[in-house]
């Protein structure tokens, strides 16, 4: 190897905050070289992806309301990453989430009552932490893998979700069609724009950023993840538990993922159907990276996702890229950030004969 | 039709073996690689071009390892080299992977290339059990192969020894002299070349056409078979035919007029298997060491 | 709950930003006439979406540069098409086709808050004052390749690969057993339930199951040429669906249900360029050319060309309705008296099976 990595006594800011714009910049320029290879306008398309939904006030609702579950869902993933435990289930507990709160809805599908929709959402994050607890105890108990266990689940739940919609929970006034009944309005997260699918889940996002921000910085049982994460040695000495921290973190994880479920379900959705999965809790383990797993990291990192996804579909009409092109941006970008990353804790120093001598 | 249901779970379970396979050589290294599913779509893709662009079927499969191989050493330069965290970059790798198969094939929708060959000649495959063992392609028997090549290597030679102790104590493998950085770029590289064969097999044999996404998930599959499989190549082989049963038999039962449960329940079954299977491995005793390599998705520094 | 922020002050703001160079500016009257099409698949997916690709693209070549077409492919049903439907719209496509039942809510929300646009909704059936619905008779082809799978079937059993049971699969699978028992009255027609649409390993999978259990004539209604491959490999016949697949398989390929949307689109453009564009709910069949059927297959007998033709061109001359009783369903109950015929409501809320299907 013609460099060598040598680890830096502390982290560089100019590549902690610069880092992640150049990744943006080398992205831009990259996708712009293989579009154009394709025969489209290259330049024109990456701006279309990422520039200009910032530009048109039309589309900011669209991103918020595309970044809120991404960015509630990366929240709480964010907080597990830094004590090292990889809950690769976000998906699972976000899915099992949506199918408490739908469930909670369907049976008090008569009634009428401001109580109904908290009660779904309480439902949501209920059925999203018990979804993650299961791998936390394996893990716990048996030292098993929460990666491989909680990807196994998101199977689990998915094919549960196929079940219902397609059996006992089917809309008998549908036609046959794999989907519930339509939430009634007592069940719906309210509008907060009209006109657009701005909904109060944004603004619930945005609190739960703000209150992550503050435990993780702020108070003792932040600093107790981050130990666990960094040194576990110390953790240990200090009598922080690992087993409670793997415990609460993979719950917070599995909860936010939860009511992100049943807000997109309740909110944009508006019934459970089997088109529901988008991803949401794979797309959110990047944007954890992306925000290098701190909260207002997070927020940002997850709108500007949110808007490479805004941006993909005006570039679809304008510039007639196709929609593939989006996954192959997106995961450039994560690519540039991962590799832009390293030179926060280490100095790439070139090895010259001179050096390689001495 | 017992003859046609085993061989079509037969085709059915051969490329998941074979990316469960690679995958569990380079987890036994300690790498986890995430981005099975990409690397099979662009070994997909790539093989599809090449045999419609040259006709030669056999160049296709190979091309398609050379393509799985590339994006793994993609992944390999961004983890090995650079150090980043192995599952978001697996993940970016699958993203990746998906995305650009799809923009690559979408000029070779609609065609169509002839399969390869069953590889021992037609004579012995006359008679209906005669079929059953020899009516395969190159493929299905090279990945037979492959699992007993892969199981002697692990187990009764020096170098698998070598592999194995990378994925259990990097430092030890350090300490020793071993070059583990190197050690997990093969290993990673393998992975990658078989996923991407396998890859191939879906559009080279089991649906000979391109068609966005072919591998419908599958490479997930693959993943979730090497866990299942305590990363054991005969127990890959065991589960591979196992699982490839399941979503054999679903079909068939179906098509014969009875549903043995719900199909979601049935889909459901590999998952909550593999779950089960882990929590076993981990109440016996230490004895056998059936646990997942101890350096599992761990990023190796050499200066630590 | 009213809504918090102003429409208005984010209004503002678009005015402003309006000015920038790579944002539209102020329409004239000499622009095209932008038209958008949402997609629930691929472009390059040879079945469903492709189809109503083909149709953009003739819609495209038809008028020119009067008009401008725009689409946004593999657009998940939920809340993405809302958002992208409301983009399109803002983006200043006049009339948007949506193509897929799934898009149904969606675009109803958009529709109804966005009155100055029309919306078209493929296989659906809400409407309303800007919102159309158009559907196609694809029955109607089952019924001609029916009468070919009763004449061409040796073992009399037909296999059917089908994705969920809603009325338009339903009515498909009926009318395609209806017409091949009226050459054959003991064939039977196998239906595999594989709750996709697009899954070409499964569909494959399921091609070889049903042909295993007996079935030598394979018709689909999923996406992919998946398995027609099979037929192909396996000796058998089976039939294209949405689009011509005569490529895929040239052997086992007899003819094909060929989704032809080209008129529809160029009538309705026509009429939102007249101003006389009003909402409808527009069901055609073989005889507006919306459903086609494929080049038979050179290999196919003459003798069945000859039904085939004889009932194509009794339904397009009115002669012939695919669905006149007396019919029971396979339970044994009498659902259609002598010589009734199912109307299109009946139809499209079909969730019997007639006698001689085994689903």
């Amino acid at each position: 190897m013609p460099f060598r990595l040598e680890p830096r006594k502390t982290p560089s800011h100019a590549a902690l905050y610069g880092g992640p714009v150049a990744a943006i910049l080398l992205t831009m320029l990259t996708g712009a070289a293989i579009f154009a290879a394709m025969g489209f306008h290259g330049g024109a398309a990456v701006f279309q992806i990422f520039v200009q939904p910032l530009l048109e006030p039309e589309r900011w609702p669209d991103i918020a309301v595309k970044a809120s579950p991404l960015v509630m869902i990366a929240t709480g993933l964010a907080i597990g990453f830094r004590a090292n435990v990889w809950n690769i289930g976000a998906e699972g507990q976000y899915i099992v989430g949506a199918i408490a709160g739908t469930g909670v809805g369907l049976a008090f599908h008569e009634t009428d009552g401001w109580w109904v929709l908290p009660l779904m959402l309480a439902a949501g994050v209920l059925g999203g932490a018990v979804w993650a607890a299961i791998p936390a105890l394996l893990r716990i108990r048996l030292k098993v893998s929460e990666i491989l266990t909680s990807l196994m689940l998101t199977y689990v739940a998915v094919q549960l979700l196929y079940y219902l919609v397609r059996g006992p929970w089917r809309d008998p006034e549908g036609f046959n069609f794999p989907q519930t009944r339509m939430f009634t309005e007592a069940e719906t997260v309210p509008n907060l724009l009209e006109g657009t699918q701005l909904h109060w889940g944004a603004p619930l996002t945005l609190i739960c950023v703000i209150v992550a921000w503050f435990v993780m910085s702020r108070m003792l049982a932040g600093y107790q993840v981050r130990v666990v994460g960094l040194a576990p040695a110390a953790a240990r000495l200090a009598g922080f538990s690992e087993n409670r921290t793997v415990l609460v973190t993979m719950l917070v994880g599995g909860a936010l993922a939860g009511l992100a479920g049943i807000i997109e379900c309740s909110a944009t959705f508006g019934q459970l159907t089997p088109q529901f999965p988008l991803n949401y809790g794979f797309t959110a383990i990047i944007v954890a990276f992306l925000g290098r797993l701190h909260p207002i990291g997070v927020l940002i990192g997850g709108l500007v996702l949110a808007a490479s996804f805004i941006g993909a579909d005006i570039a679809q009409t304008a510039s007639g890229l196709p929609q593939a092109a989006t996954g192959l941006i997106q995961a450039l970008m994560l690519f540039f950030l991962l590799a832009v990353d390293i030179l926060v804790n280490n100095r790439m120093r070139f090895i010259t004969p001179l050096a390689r001598a001495s | 039709m017992l003859i046609s249901i085993v061989m079509t779970l037969v085709i059915a379970a051969t490329p998941i073996l074979l990316a469960g396979l690679g995958e569990l050589i380079a987890e036994k290294s300690g790498v986890l690689n995430l981005g099975v599913e990409g690397m099979m779509l662009v070994g997909a893709v790539a093989g599809f071009i090449a045999t419609t662009l040259t006709g030669v079927t056999p160049l296709g499969y190979v091309v398609a390892a050379l393509a799985g191989l590339a994006a793994s050493l993609l992944f390999a330069a961004l983890t090995l080299t650079l150090g980043a965290n192995q599952v978001a970059t697996g993940l970016a790798l699958t993203i990746f992977g998906t995305g650009l198969s799809s923009l690559a094939g979408a000029g070779f929708v609609g065609t169509t290339i002839t399969r390869l060959e069953p590889f021992f000649p037609a004579a012995l495959a006359t008679h209906p059990l005669g079929r059953l063992v020899f009516g395969y392609d190159v493929i299905v028997y090279l990945t037979i192969g492959l699992t007993l090549a892969a199981a002697h290597f692990l187990n009764h030679t020096r170098s698998g020894l070598i592999l194995r102790g990378v994925g259990e104590s990097d430092a030890s493998a350090h300490a020793i002299g071993y070059p583990v950085t190197a050690i997990r770029y093969g290993a990673v590289a393998f992975g990658g070349a078989m996923a991407g064969l396998a890859g191939a097999y879906y559009s080279l044999a089991v649906t000979p056409m391109w068609a966005d996404r072919i591998t419908a998930g599958r490479g997930w599959i693959a993943l979730a078979l090497v866990v299942f499989s305590a990363w054991r190549p005969w127990r890959l082989l065991l589960g591979a035919y196992i699982f490839g049963a399941v979503m054999t038999l679903e079909l068939y039962s179906k098509a014969a007029g009875f549903a043995l449960l719900p199909p979601e329940m049935l889909a459901m079954l590999p998952y909550l298997a593999t779950v089960a299977a882990l929590a076993v491995i981990a109440l016996r005793p230490s004895r056998g060491r059936l646990d997942a390599p101890r350096c599992l998705g761990k990023t190796f520094q050499a200066g630590a | 709950m009213a809504a918090i922020l102003d429409r208005r002050t984010l209004l503002a703001g678009a005015a402003a930003s309006s000015t920038l160079p790579f944002i539209g500016g102020p329409a004239s009257a000499a622009d095209p006439l932008k038209v958008g099409f949402l997609y629930v698949g691929p472009v390059g997916d040879f079945g469903y979406t492709h189809a109503h690709d083909v149709a953009r693209k003739k819609l495209q070549e038809a008028y020119g540069d009067k008009i401008k077409t725009n689409y946004v492919e593999n657009v998940p049903e939920g809340p993405d098409a809302e958002r992208v439907l409301r983009q399109l719209a803002q983006e200043g496509n006049k009339i948007i086709f949506a193509t897929s039942f799934g898009f149904m809510n969606a675009t109803a929300k958009v529709a109804k808050a966005l009155p100055k646009t029309y919306f078209e909704h493929g296989t659906g059936y809400m409407r309303g004052p800007n919102l159309a619905t158009y559907n196609a008779r694809f029955y109607e082809g089952r019924a001609v390749i029916g009468t070919i799978a009763g004449m061409m079937s040796k073992s009399g059993v037909g296999g059917y690969v089908a994705s969920f049971p809603i009325p338009e699969v339903v009515m498909g699978i009926n009318c395609f057993t209806l017409a091949a028992r009226k050459i054959n009255p003991k064939f039977q027609t196998k239906v595999l339930w594989l709750s996709t649409w697009y899954d070409p390993a499964k569909e494959a999978d399921a091609a070889k199951a049903l042909a295993d259990q007996g079935c030598d004539i394979i018709t689909q209604h999923t996406d992919s040429p998946a398995p027609l491959q099979v037929c192909e490999q396996r000796g058998l016949y089976g039939f294209g669906q949405a689009s011509d697949m005569s490529s895929i398989a040239p052997k086992a390929h007899l003819t094909a249900i060929v989704d032809n949307w080209a008129p529809y689109y160029i009538g309705r453009v026509k009429d939102v360029m007249d101003g006389t564009w009003k909402t409808a709910d527009t069901w055609w069949g073989l005889k507006q050319d919306m459903v086609e059927i494929a080049p038979y297959n050179a290999a196919m007998p003459d003798n069945v060309k000859k039904a085939a033709d004889e009932v194509k061109n009794g339904i397009i001359a009115g002669t012939l309705h695919p669905v006149t009783g007396p019919i029971s369903d396979n339970k044994g109950n009498q659902k259609l008296k002598d010589g009734e015929k199912a109307t299109d409501q009946a139809l499209s809320s079909m969730d019997w099976y007639v006698e001689g299907v085994q689903s």
